[in-house]
């Protein structure tokens, strides 16, 4: 059944590293409730096998020259009909590689630390189930070969979203948040099936060496555009970019490791692998390029006003998350295709640490997520306090943080490129990131407790607060080991696909990085002041501030919008098309159709003697003139 | 033995004769194992055609049995079996088990009932197999008798009104279909009605005459398919029958219109086919929205699911009328993915109607918390219909959307915004049923049973195999596809999209 590409030992096992979580989820649907604690546990040593096996793959491809590290494994032809097919191809390369560490090493902390953030819930088993369900679709994802076995695992994983997202499907509101990240997401998609179905009508192939080798060959520029922009259609739903953000804020009802995992960590970055991996395609294209750099920026900017006035802990995360993601989109519409990773990889590290030390500080005070009631936690809870707090610097970008390399290295190029509108914007986009961060940080952690439950919280078990610390220590050196300047080892690694990173004249480096830290210490500076000193009324200074913080907190009020501009006229639409034009129109049509041939049958009355016999005799008389007529074509 | 195709269309009829002739002597239990044991040797007899099958033989049909009726009009029963029907003849004898087993909860008059579901199975394989126009339109008619009577005799409370507007509007479409028939025969040298000759007095008309008689039969199938707007006897019917009823209506007689848009429309008259394919790609493109966007607010859940089957098949009739070889296959996959996942929404649907004594999905709610395997059955066939890679909905779509966006855009991308509003009105509808509290009432409701397991495993292990593996589908369809498309595509125009790329399109702008 498997055809192998290059039959060179480990990279044979490749097909394992999605399929060994795949294979655990099937186990916990069926009998996970008998398991008890056991399927979290299963849960996470599938993961965690995921992850060894990946290293040792990625091992492998690493002793090998550059131009060789590509292993394509054909599982079996999956859709062929004709002279068109698409089959379960897995392809690692260093793209794919740098992804399925990330997912499988990010994951399995996730994994493990929701072992103790789910116990006692009733559906303990099916929960790990999901998230191992999700871990399988998002290896899927990033390992095909093709368009349409992304496909596969870009609808999955949302599948697994709306899924985990409505776990606690009893409250209405988890529900209503599960289905609007299902469909908003959908209609991204949807875009990007059109996508794929351009791409095959000009290029008979979803293949990726086919259509990313030489597109220029086969398609104009014009067409490249069309294709990239559809594909960035379901890039913008997934990664919850403006306008199609709006479902991200809602998903946090959702259990917080699958916050972790897939709303922060995994998932919400496809969108940025995707745009990554169709370089060629967005190079062609040109345009498109300088609509993911727009959108992103806007995003990141849009994004970080709204996180800024959360009073949900959960919110503020996810407001910055989608900010985040707009820097990757940004660095990626710039052509700095390693930064963009570079960030997708520091930002899985940071992010992943916040939610999972958030889910703790709600752990800790049963269930609360209000920033007002929170204050001075990092007494109580001083592991899952300090984490957060090195998770913060490290999203303000304090160096030698990760955050720090991943967005100086991004303004930089602005800068390098002569983009200074892009430059000045990014850098005001840094300042928000590190006051609501900041501001986060000093509500939840410092200053005096406002609540009986902060002042009574206690600190998780070990195994939530373990791997919090291994994603600390993540946070902190994966900067280091994987600055992205064009010496970085990302970088160096990344370079067969992303092509080296773009240079040009500007501020020297070391200028643009003193003008970020500046900038970020003075953020947290001043979020100090404003929220831990308890020397300034924040509550007083908002009030007098209204309406703008509350548009803020709103989201600006973009849900309200679109359930005036599209939900209710959508629903009005339908309703109209069921209830008057079906019903009354077609249907009324038919049905006056038939009250008019009883009228003309009343009219005929005469005929109808209602004696069978003269029926019999009508019939009998047809019968006869048919067969005449046939008699008379023999 | 090679009167198999004989044998699996009749001997659901036998059982049917043996049901009745019982008589007062046949307990209710012993009607329904006979009935099901009857249906289920019927399955294993196509089973054994499915095995005799060949995809690569070189004649269009295969297992031909021929014999003359009634020489002196030239009706002749011919029979045979293509890639196309096979699966239709499949899927026929793979539900019928199925929808009786989940009919075990009929309690009135069982016999009668048994025996108009076998007189229906044997109608409706024979509607398939059947290889002369006038053998054909009569299983068709014949189908006609046993649905009127499962929907009038076994319905809800509008069922007469139901019943009786299912009837009327197929037979209107049956005359024409008729008098089409008729003309196509007279214009014959020989005295036939087989499809072969039939098929060559078709390529000697002239171009308008054809046009005609290809309306013809486009009404006649665009009733049953049904396509907009001669769709309004769906919601009704579906609504008002009862499950095997409904479950039958949707998976087999649906299918029967667009089997005959492809056995008999693109076949006898490609010139007019081609001349109407924008025509009918329109109706197909407003059927599939319309569809979908009325199923949004449907409060009933069996209307909700009326609806969206005429959003599906109007993918098939988009697909069939695109001329391309991934579109007629996806069309054709779709007939049998649609079958599938639809009948198993009906089945489901039947459960849950069985438990709550509603359909209004507003006087739902929660039942997850009390029912979760049943609730989980129900969410996995509402993404295999939502077209989730991985099920089997999304292999059909996807080839359809393909195989459509290569010859005309619009058409591809319209019909891909149906995607969109399957989530919706799949996804608002479950979460009515499912999420939130539970209703008071319905906190004691018992999950599925035995006997349930066993109707639901075999289609939903269906779903998923067909999603995972469509290949063992296609590698049949694909020869007789080839075969339909060789004779109705224009000159030119693309058939594979597979060749997009070799034909070098280069530098030609979008769109």
């Amino acid at each position: 059944m498997f055809t192998v590409g290059s039959a060179s030992g480990v990279g044979n096992l490749l097909w394992l590293v999605p399929v060994v979580p795949l294979a655990i989820a099937v186990v916990n649907l069926f009998i996970g409730r008998r398991l008890g604690r056991l399927a979290g546990v299963v849960a996470s040593v599938a993961v965690g096998l995921s992850f060894v096996l990946s290293s040792v793959i990625v091992m492998d491809l690493l002793s090998r020259p550059t131009e060789e590290r590509l292993e394509i494994q054909r599982l079996y032809e999956w859709i062929s009909v004709g002279r068109f097919s698409g089959g379960v191809d897995l392809r690692l390369d260093v793209l794919s590689a740098t992804m399925i560490l990330v997912i499988t090493g990010v994951g399995f902390l996730i994994h493990v630390y929701a072992i103790g953030y789910m116990e006692g819930d009733p559906r303990y088993g099916r929960f790990f189930s999901y998230l191992n369900l999700f871990v399988f679709f998002m290896l899927l994802l990033v390992l095909a070969d093709n368009y349409l076995l992304l496909y596969v695992g870009w609808e999955g994983v949302g599948l697994c979203s709306y899924l985990l997202i409505g776990f606690w499907f009893e409250k209405p509101e988890n529900a209503t948040a599960a289905k609007k990240a299902f469909v908003t997401t959908r209609i991204g998609d949807t875009a990007m099936l059109i996508g794929l179905a351009l791409i095959v009508s000009k290029f008979g192939t979803l293949d990726f060496d086919a259509v990313l080798g030489a597109p220029g060959d086969t398609i104009a520029k014009g067409t490249a555009t069309a294709i990239s922009l559809l594909l960035f259609a379901g890039a913008i739903g997934k990664s919850a970019q403006v306008p199609l953000h709006v479902w991200l804020p809602d998903a946090m009802a959702g259990p917080t490791p699958v916050s972790a995992l897939i709303h922060a960590a995994t998932m919400v970055t496809a969108g940025v692998y995707l745009v990554v991996r169709s370089a060629p395609l967005f190079e062609l294209s040109g345009v498109a390029l300088t609509v993911v750099l727009i959108v992103g920026l806007v995003t990141a900017l849009f994004a970080a006003t709204c996180a800024l006035a959360q009073d949900d802990i959960k919110r503020v995360l996810a407001y910055s998350t989608i900010s985040q993601l707009g820097f990757m989109f940004m660095a990626a519409g710039m052509r700095f295709y390693t930064g963009a990773m570079f960030m997708l990889v520091a930002h899985a590290f940071y992010k992943a640490l916040m939610f999972l030390g958030a889910g703790s500080v709600m752990h800790g005070m049963h269930e609360e997520t209000d920033l007002q009631r929170m204050g001075g936690l990092i007494r109580r809870m001083p592991i899952t306090g300090w984490t957060f707090v090195i998770g913060a610097l490290a999203l303000a970008g304090i160096w030698p943080l990760a955050g720090f390399f991943a967005k100086d290295q991004i303004l930089e190029i602005a800068n390098h490129t002569g983009r200074t509108w892009i430059y000045l914007l990014g850098t005001l986009g840094a300042l928000l990131s590190a006051l609501y961060i900041g501001r986060l940080v000093f509500l939840a952690f410092f200053g005096a407790p406002r609540s009986d439950e902060a002042r009574h919280a206690h600190e998780s078990p070990p195994v939530m607060t373990v791997p919090l610390v291994i994603l600390a220590a993540g946070a902190v050196l994966a900067g280091l080991f994987l600055s992205t300047s064009a010496e970085g080892t990302l970088a160096r690694f990344l370079e067969p696909i992303t092509g080296p990173v773009p240079h040009g004249e500007g501020l020297s480096t070391l200028a643009l990085s003193v003008i970020a830290t500046a900038i970020a210490l003075s953020a947290l500076a001043v979020a100090s002041w404003i929220y831990a000193s308890g020397r300034v009324d924040w509550l007083g200074i908002r009030e007098r501030l209204q309406p703008l913080p509350r548009a803020a907190a709103s989201g600006w009020y973009v849900d309200h919008a679109y359930s005036t501009l599209f939900v209710k006229p959508g629903i009005a639409a339908a309703r109209f098309s069921a209830e008057v034009l079906d019903s009354k129109g077609v249907d009324g049509l038919v049905n006056g159709v038939g009250g008019g041939v009883r009228r003309l049958a009343a009219s005929g009355r005469r005929i109808q003697t209602g004696f069978v016999r003269s029926y019999a005799l009508g019939f009998f008389l047809g019968a006869v003139g048919v067969l005449v007529w046939l008699g008379t074509r023999l | 033995m090679n009167k198999l195709l004989t044998l699996t269309t009749f001997l659901p009829l036998l059982g049917a004769v043996m049901v009745l002739a019982g008589g007062r002597a046949l307990k209710d239990d012993a009607a329904r194992w006979l009935a099901l044991g009857v249906s289920l040797a019927t399955f294993i007899v196509s089973l054994v055609i499915l095995g005799r099958f060949d995809p690569s033989a070189r004649e269009p049909f295969q297992m031909v049995e021929q014999a003359q009726w009634v020489e002196s009009i030239g009706l002749t029963y011919t029979l045979g079996v293509d890639g196309v029907s096979i699966w239709m003849i499949l899927l026929t004898t793979f539900l019928f088990p199925v929808s009786i087993l989940a009919s075990w909860t009929v309690t009135a008059d069982v016999r009668r009932f048994m025996a108009a579901m076998l007189v229906l199975e044997t109608a409706v394989i024979g509607t398939f197999v059947a290889l002369d126009l006038l053998l054909f339109f009569l299983f068709f008619e014949a189908l006609l008798v046993p649905m009127y009577l499962l929907i009038g005799g076994w319905g809800g409370r509008r069922r007469i009104y139901a019943a009786i507007k299912f009837f009327l509007f197929t037979m209107a479409g049956s005359a024409f279909l008729l008098l089409a028939i008729l003309f196509l025969y007279s214009k014959g040298g020989a005295v036939s009605f087989r499809y072969d000759v039939l098929l060559d007095v078709a390529g000697g008309l002239p171009a308008t005459t054809a046009r005609w008689l290809f309306l013809a039969f486009f009404v006649a199938f665009a009733v049953k398919v049904p396509l907009v707007p001669l769709h309004t006897w769906l919601p009704d019917a579906h609504t008002e029958a009862p499950t095997a009823g409904s479950v039958l209506l949707a998976a087999l007689l649906l299918k029967v219109g667009t089997y005959g848009l492809i056995r008999f429309n693109l076949v006898l008259f490609p010139e007019a086919s081609k001349y109407f394919a924008t025509f009918v790609g329109v109706i197909a493109v407003i059927g599939i929205i319309y569809g979908a966007v009325n199923a949004l607010i449907q409060t009933d859940i069996k209307r909700l699911v009326a609806y969206s089957s005429i959003s599906h098949l109007g993918f098939v009739v988009l697909g069939v009328f695109a001329f391309t070889q991934q579109g007629v296959t996806g069309g054709v996959l779709q007939m049998v993915n649609h079958g599938l996942a639809t009948g198993a929404l009906f089945l489901l649907v039947g459960m849950v109607y069985e438990r709550t004594h509603t359909r209004d999905l507003d006087q739902m709610g929660g039942l997850a918390s009390v029912m979760p395997w049943l609730m989980g059955a129900f969410l996995f066939t509402a993404f295999a219909s939502a077209g989730l890679p991985g099920l089997n909905g999304f292999v059909g779509e996807f080839l359809v959307i393909v195989g459509t966006f290569a010859v005309n855009h619009w058409f591809g991308a319209l019909a891909a915004t149906a995607v969109v509003l399957a989530a919706i009105y799949l996804l608002w509808s479950y979460q009515r049923m499912a999420f939130g509290p539970v209703r008071e009432e319905h906190r004691l409701l018992p999950d599925v049973s035995l006997r349930e397991v066993v109707v639901l495993a075999p289609v939903l292990a269906l779903l998923l195999v067909f999603g995972v593996a469509p290949s063992l589908l296609t590698d049949r369809i694909d020869p007789s596809v080839e075969a339909v498309i060789a004779r109705v595509a224009p000159e030119g125009q693309l058939t594979d999209v597979g060749d997009a790329g070799s034909r070098a399109i280069a530098f030609e702008e979008f769109p």
